[in-house]
Parts: structure tokens; C-alpha cells; sequence
């Protein structure tokens, strides 16, 4: 019985002339997403693509899982590729579904005939395999409208298809479809999750994180490094910038007023990121900012930050609460790496009353009291860049 | 000349677990939870082994656990498990060819008002998931069985049991003691219905003291230590990075496929010779691994069998060493007579036994049996 995985895009199948460039890029992600899985054919048609494994080496299950995580899929199952005689399809059926039905008690049969010189049309089909399925399995009842279980069955060009359950891929679009984006990591809860949010509508990531040592420790890099590793499960590998901050952060606090030094800050950063991000390539900055959850994210702060950006600022956690952001961050398992108690860039001198209504011309008339671009130009040119991608 | 056929019992330490432990006390020697530098290395040392463990069960390297030893883990998920969900049943089912560990944790909680059901074998000794369905009831908290057996290397159909069970009861939680089955057979958690998982570091060619729980995410346990919040908690007290290091650089030595193609030869080669001898009957039949071979010597007591050999060099064991000199429960429950019980050796092999290991078991067997009946 040869087993194979079908896959139905989500909202490119509404990208008209276009669509073929989404869905190959989407197997391209695929591809190399399942290298570890084992050996598979991909291609598509009729707007399904299909995974079929080369050999019985060749690891489904572990293939179901990666296949969750990869973006532009919104649905997919893992059915049974049988011959398109309806006597065969009822025999390999009936032993296909048995673990599924043996523990339900409603079901119903759904049929697809897309080949339509298959000799029963599609209600036939449903009526002669849910007839054979419920002799097979008499503890069964037929539920139309609220079965437990579906057996779905299509019949199309080369083969009929089987399979009793449709797993939820993770949406969005292909990664890379919607080109490059710069991150701003922390180590926090929210930025892997702004990261995750925007690799889901298409971006290729690209991460860029401060340290400041000897106030940040190793271990504080680790976890940032392990929060991308997470998020690359979804994402694909992410290019990692290490920036060293401690000159900077030093000289914030030797000459700028304690109040602002945390705007001053998160603008020198964003400086960073816009320099790194224009050396790469790379066309819009990701923040994880949250819109007045701390003061460094109120109206007043994102609008003194924005000034030094020449380019959009993704903030797709703008308008979520703490506790969707953590729901998130526990689903794409993040949260625990996220809440280890390590000093980041950030906590390193925090001012006891930041600015929570900073005037942009004070803050730039603060940050001009010293001239940065020389520590700037200094941090760019230094920066450490690795990839970073799941190893499992 | 020592031969060694004892090795369910315990292993020989293997050269790649001597270098490791050796390298982690005599350079990295910090605290993992030191927050210096050298603390962070050590703390490394301790990731990379669960990533090797990780690896060989195919789960995620956040669900392992170090303990002391595969008893501690043993208990942990019995005892961590029952008090984690004692308010939503009472009800605790196993086996009765369980270690010692498992049941004596199930008695201390029968102890403490809980309820012990234990399954026994069919006729031809092997179990039936659908018994285990049968027992298991909306009060059933956790089930905890073996994946092989230690004194005749019976495989339980663990996948079967863990199905049928949930099939039953959803929430159940489903223990797998796999002392004798990890690192010898491909064990794959992932997307199995095993929620714990018990393995030992000295049947595997690693030093005594080390053991390993892996505890499915979300998985819930009460920890029987409490301290400085290693393990997040659920396992505290410093991790011993050297045993914990020889005990993955055991487990990454290992080749599962090639020692089992090797052990299957060895079982073939000593059955075939032992039926040269009329006095030997196997205990251990085509459902158990080949790595452990249970005979029954007729007319010559075990322990008086045991010391004969040892003159010789030869190392087996009567029955687990883990129950010293009492009467084998596993053997009875299996359907052995007393006679069979009382005669009975275990032989176990590793993977450096060889054919010629055998040819002198068999001929001191002869020679002790002409011997020892003549003094009966």
C-alpha cells in the first residue's frame, strides 16, 4: 500500500498569473524542508501538490510534522495512493481507515471525482464505499452533517486518493515570496514572535541582535540564538547578526540625560539594523514593539524611533495584548527559552523615569551632544554574521 | 579468561564513556549552573548529551532528564505521576513481570490509597493490549509497563498497550520502563503513545549512577526532590556532567543495527548448541530479543550452577541480579514450574561476545552438568 502526502495551498491558489512562481517557490521551501525526512518526488497538479516518498525509507510521520510548519500550506493529509477501480478502492480502504473507525462511532464518506471518466460519479462512489465501509465496520452509523470522522475519497489523473484526516498546515506564504526583512531580536517573549509572524506572510529573515559585554553574558547570546533556532523550524534558516553595543551604551550613559537614554538607544539600534539591512539587501525593519507596553513603545517613543528608519518598520504585535503574544510564543515553543533570567542589551541601564512623551527635537538635540557615527560605522563594521537553522 | 555473559545485569564501560567522563572532571569541571563562563561550558557538555539522547529516541532534547539511576526514574514517574494526578482517580495498572522498581513504587502507593491492578501474561507468555484496555476505567491515572523483560527478554507490545489504553481513557498517563531495551532496540517516541520513559546508563556501556526519564511535553510530575531548581525543578540537584557525558558518548558509540544483526547470530549459535545438551530447556521464546537467552539446566540448581562457572570465568546470572537469590516471580508468571524456576540461567551478551564466548559456555554446561547431577 503506497502511502503519499497531499497538499492544498491556501490564498495562492487566488494569486492568477503568478500562481505558478508561488507554488514552485513553495516546493523549493518543501524540498528542503523534508531533506531529513527521507527521499520524496514533489510536483504539482491540479492545483494539489503531491509528496510521494522514493522509497520505504523514507519517514512519513516525521515528514507530517515538518510539513506543519511550513508556511503558504493550509491544508494537508496524508492519504493512500490506490488504483481507480472502485473494487480496489473499497478493499485497500477498508484496511486503510481501520484505526481511525474502530473508535469512532459516526462517519460519513466524501468523494471527489476530478477524473471525470471514472464510471461512477461522485455520489455513487459515496453511496458504494460508505456501504462497504459500514458492512466492514457495522458498530458505525452514517453522520452527514456531524460525522466524527471523514473518509475522503478523490479520484484524479493517476490515482485514487484516500485519507480519513486533514491536518492544518500552518498558513501564510511561502517563505521568501514576499523577499527580505531585517529583525530586531532581544530575547525577549515578543520578538521571535513578531519574527514568526512575518516569515508567515512571506519574509526571509534576517536577525540582527545587540550584546554588551561584560554587562551580557554568553549565555544571554545562546538563548537568543536558540529562540532563532526555534523560529527557523517555521522560518528556514535565518542569517544572524551579532552587533557588539557596549562602546554605545557606555557613551549614552556618559553623555545623553538619563530619561532618554533608552530612546537614544533603541534609535542607534535601528541606525545599526537600517546600515545592515542596506548592505544586505534587505528592504523593511521587524520590531517586536507592542503599542504602550512599556515607554519605550508608546506613541510618543515609536515616533521618535521612526524618525532615523528610511524604511518601513514591520510591528506585527502593534495592536496584541501580553497574553496573545504569549499564546503564540507557547505554540511555536518559544516561550520557555524566552523567560530564562539572563541581563540583555535592554535591562543594562534602564533609567529609574523613562520619557514615556519624549519631543523628537530634545531627543535629537540630546543625541547630537555627542557624535555616535564613528562608534556606529565602528559596530557595522564589526558585526559577527552566522546562519542559523533548526539541526533536527 | 573471563567471560562475561552477564550483561543485562551490567555493562563494561566503554572507551568513548571513559574519555568523556574523564575529559568533564579533569577540564570541565565547573557547576553547569555556575554563571561564569566555564559554568556555561560545563552547562554546554550537559545540552549536547541531551541532544545525543534526543537523538536516539527521536523526541525533543527539552523532555530528558537526568537522574541517578533507572530505579530513581522508576519511582519518579510512578510516584511523580500519582501524586501529580491523584485528584482525578486513584487507579494505577502494570504488570506482574515488572522490575522491582516499578513494584515496589505501586506497592508504597497501594500504601497510600491507591489502587493497583496487575495484568498477567497469556498462556505462551505474551501480552494482549486489549486486557489492558479491559482494566483501564475513567478512575485509571497511569499505566506503566516494560518495553523487555529482564529475566527472559520478552518484548511488550508497547505501542499496542499505549493505544489501547488512551483509546480508552484519553488522559491516562503511559510509563515505559526500557532499562533493557534502550540502546539495543530502535526506540522511536515520537508521535507514540509512551508519555514516560525510564533508561539506564550502565546497561549501555556507561558507568553506574547515571539514569534518564524523558517526560513528554506537558507532562506533569510531582518531584520527589525539591532544591535549587535544576532540571526546571522536576529533577534538582547539581547534574553530574561526567556521567551524564559518558553515558551519551556510550549511547552515540552504539550501532542498534549492527549489535542486533551480531546478537541475533550469537541467540542462533547458542540454541543451536545447547540442544546437543538433553538436560537444557529455553525459556525465552521467539517474542523475546536476542540479546538475553533464559535456559533451564535440568537437575542442577541455578546458584550451584552459577558458582560452578565461575571457576571457569564464566559469567551468568540466576535470574536479575536486582532480586538476589529470590524465587523468580517473572519465570512463574511466564508459566514455568518450580523445577524450571530453581535450574534456571540467564545469559545475556554485549556486543563484543563472541561465538568462541559460547562454545566454552556450552562445553563447561556439559561438563558441569556430568559433574553436578553425579553429587545430587
Amino acid at each position: 500500500m503506497q502511502e503519499i502526502l497531499l497538499v492544498k495551498t491556501g490564498e495562492i491558489a487566488l494569486k492568477g498569473l503568478n500562481r505558478a512562481t508561488f507554488e514552485n517557490m513553495l516546493i523549493k521551501n518543501i524540498r528542503w524542508r523534508l531533506k531529513k525526512s527521507g527521499e520524496f518526488n514533489i510536483h504539482r497538479a491540479q492545483s494539489t501538490i503531491y509528496i510521494e516518498p522514493k522509497s520505504s525509507d523514507a519517514d512519513l510521520d516525521d515528514a507530517v510534522e515538518r510539513l506543519k510548519k511550513v508556511f503558504g500550506i493550509s491544508l494537508f493529509s496524508r492519504a493512500l495512493s490506490t488504483e481507480k477501480d472502485i473494487e480496489i478502492i473499497k478493499k485497500d480502504t477498508i484496511e486503510y481507515v481501520k484505526d481511525d473507525l474502530m473508535g469512532a462511532k459516526t462517519f460519513k464518506v466524501k468523494a471527489k471525482r476530478a477524473d471525470k471518466s471514472f464510471p461512477l460519479n461522485s455520489p455513487q462512489l459515496q453511496a458504494e464505499l460508505g456501504g462497504a465501509l459500514l458492512e466492514a465496520y457495522p458498530h458505525l452509523k452514517v453522520d452527514v452533517h456531524n460525522p466524527e470522522v471523514t473518509v475522503t475519497v478523490e479520484v484524479r489523473d493517476y490515482a485514487a486518493y484516500v485519507y480519513a484526516e486533514a491536518i492544518k498546515g500552518a498558513g501564510g506564504m511561502p517563505v521568501g515570496s514576499s523577499g527580505k526583512a531585517m529583525v530586531l531580536i532581544s530575547g525577549g517573549i515578543d520578538s521571535p514572535v513578531a519574527a514568526y509572524l512575518m516569515a508567515k506572510r512571506g519574509l526571509e529573515l534576517h536577525a540582527v541582535h545587540f550584546v554588551s559585554p561584560p554587562y551580557t553574558s554568553d549565555r544571554a547570546l545562546q538563548k537568543v540564538e536558540d529562540l532563532c533556532q526555534k523560529v527557523s523550524e517555521y522560518s528556514g534558516r535565518i542569517h544572524f547578526y551579532c552587533v557588539e553595543f557596549t562602546e554605545i551604551q557606555e557613551a549614552i550613559k556618559n553623555h545623553c540625560q538619563e530619561e532618554l537614554f533608552t530612546i537614544i538607544m533603541r534609535r542607534l539600534m535601528m541606525e545599526i539594523a537600517i546600515k545592515l539591512a542596506k548592505e544586505n539587501n534587505i528592504s523593511a525593519l521587524v520590531t517586536g514593539e507592542s503599542l504602550g507596553q512599556v515607554a519605550s513603545q508608546t506613541i510618543g517613543a515609536i515616533v521618535a524611533t521612526d524618525n532615523v528608519s528610511d524604511m518601513p518598520v514591520f510591528r506585527p504585535l502593534i495592536g496584541l495584548d501580553k497574553d496573545d503574544i504569549v499564546k503564540i510564543a507557547r505554540k511555536i515553543d518559544t516561550f520557555e527559552t524566552s523567560i530564562l533570567p539572563y541581563e540583555d542589551c535592554c535591562t543594562v541601564f534602564t533609567p529609574k523615569h523613562p520619557k514615556t512623551k519624549p519631543d523628537l527635537q530634545k531627543v535629537i538635540d540630546d543625541q547630537n551632544s555627542f557624535d555616535f557615527a564613528p562608534l556606529v560605522e565602528k559596530a557595522v563594521k564589526n558585526v559577527k554574521m552566522k546562519q542559523i537553522q533548526s539541526n533536527d | 579468561m573471563e567471560i562475561y555473559l552477564d550483561n543485562c545485569a551490567t555493562t563494561k564501560v566503554c572507551e568513548e564513556a571513559i574519555r568523556a567522563s574523564v575529559y568533564a572532571m579533569s577540564e570541565q569541571y565547573a557547576n553547569p549552573s555556575s554563571l561564569h563562563k566555564k559554568g556555561f561550558e560545563a552547562e554546554k557538555l550537559i545540552t549536547d548529551a541531551k541532544r545525543v539522547f534526543a537523538n536516539a529516541l527521536s523526541c525533543d532534547e527539552r523532555e530528558i532528564y537526568f537522574t541517578s539511576c533507572a530505579t530513581e526514574s522508576n519511582n519518579m514517574s510512578i510516584i511523580g505521576t500519582a501524586f501529580a494526578k491523584k485528584r482525578v482517580g486513584n487507579k494505577i495498572i502494570t504488570t506482574q513481570i515488572e522490575h522491582p522498581s516499578v513494584l515496589q513504587a505501586v506497592k508504597y502507593l497501594e500504601t497510600q490509597g491507591f489502587e493497583v491492578v496487575t495484568i498477567k501474561p497469556g498462556k505462551d507468555g505474551s501480552f494482549n493490549a486489549e486486557d489492558f484496555y479491559d482494566a483501564t476505567d475513567d478512575k485509571t491515572i497511569l499505566v506503566s509497563t516494560m518495553l523487555v523483560n529482564n529475566e527472559v527478554g520478552l518484548i511488550l507490545p508497547v505501542d499496542e498497550i499505549g493505544k489501547a489504553v488512551k483509546r480508552k481513557t484519553p488522559d491516562v498517563i503511559y510509563h515505559v520502563d526500557a532499562v533493557q531495551a534502550f540502546g539495543k532496540l530502535p526506540i522511536k517516541l515520537k508521535n507514540s503513545p509512551i508519555d514516560l520513559l525510564s533508561a539506564s546508563g550502565h546497561k549501555t556501556y556507561a558507568p553506574k549512577g547515571i539514569g534518564l526519564i524523558y517526560i513528554k511535553k506537558g507532562v506533569r510530575l510531582t518531584p520527589l526532590l525539591y532544591g535549587g531548581g535544576q532540571q526546571k525543578g522536576i529533577r534538582p540537584g547539581t547534574e553530574s556532567v561526567p556521567l551524564i557525558c559518558a553515558f551519551a558518548a556510550a549511547v552515540e558509540s552504539i550501532d542498534i543495527k549492527e549489535n542486533l544483526e551480531h546478537y541475533n547470530m550469537l541467540k542462533n549459535y547458542l540454541i543451536s548448541r545447547l540442544s546437543e545438551i538433553e538436560e537444557v530447556s529455553v525459556n525465552s521464546n521467539e517474542n523475546c530479543v536476542p540479546y538475553i537467552v533464559n535456559i533451564s539446566v535440568k537437575g542442577v540448581r541455578s546458584e550451584v550452577n552459577l558458582h560452578f562457572l565461575e571457576q571457569y570465568g564464566i559469567f551468568v546470572s540466576s535470574g536479575s541480579a536486582c532480586a538476589k537469590g529470590e524465587k523468580s516471580y517473572v519465570l512463574k508468571a511466564l508459566g514455568c514450574n518450580d523445577k524450571q524456576i530453581d535450574t534456571a540461567l540467564r545469559i545475556s551478551f554485549s556486543k563484543d561476545t563472541q561465538k568462541s564466548d559460547i562454545d566454552e559456555l556450552v562445553d563447561r554446561l556439559k561438563l558441569g552438568i556430568k559433574t553436578l547431577i553425579k553429587l545430587k
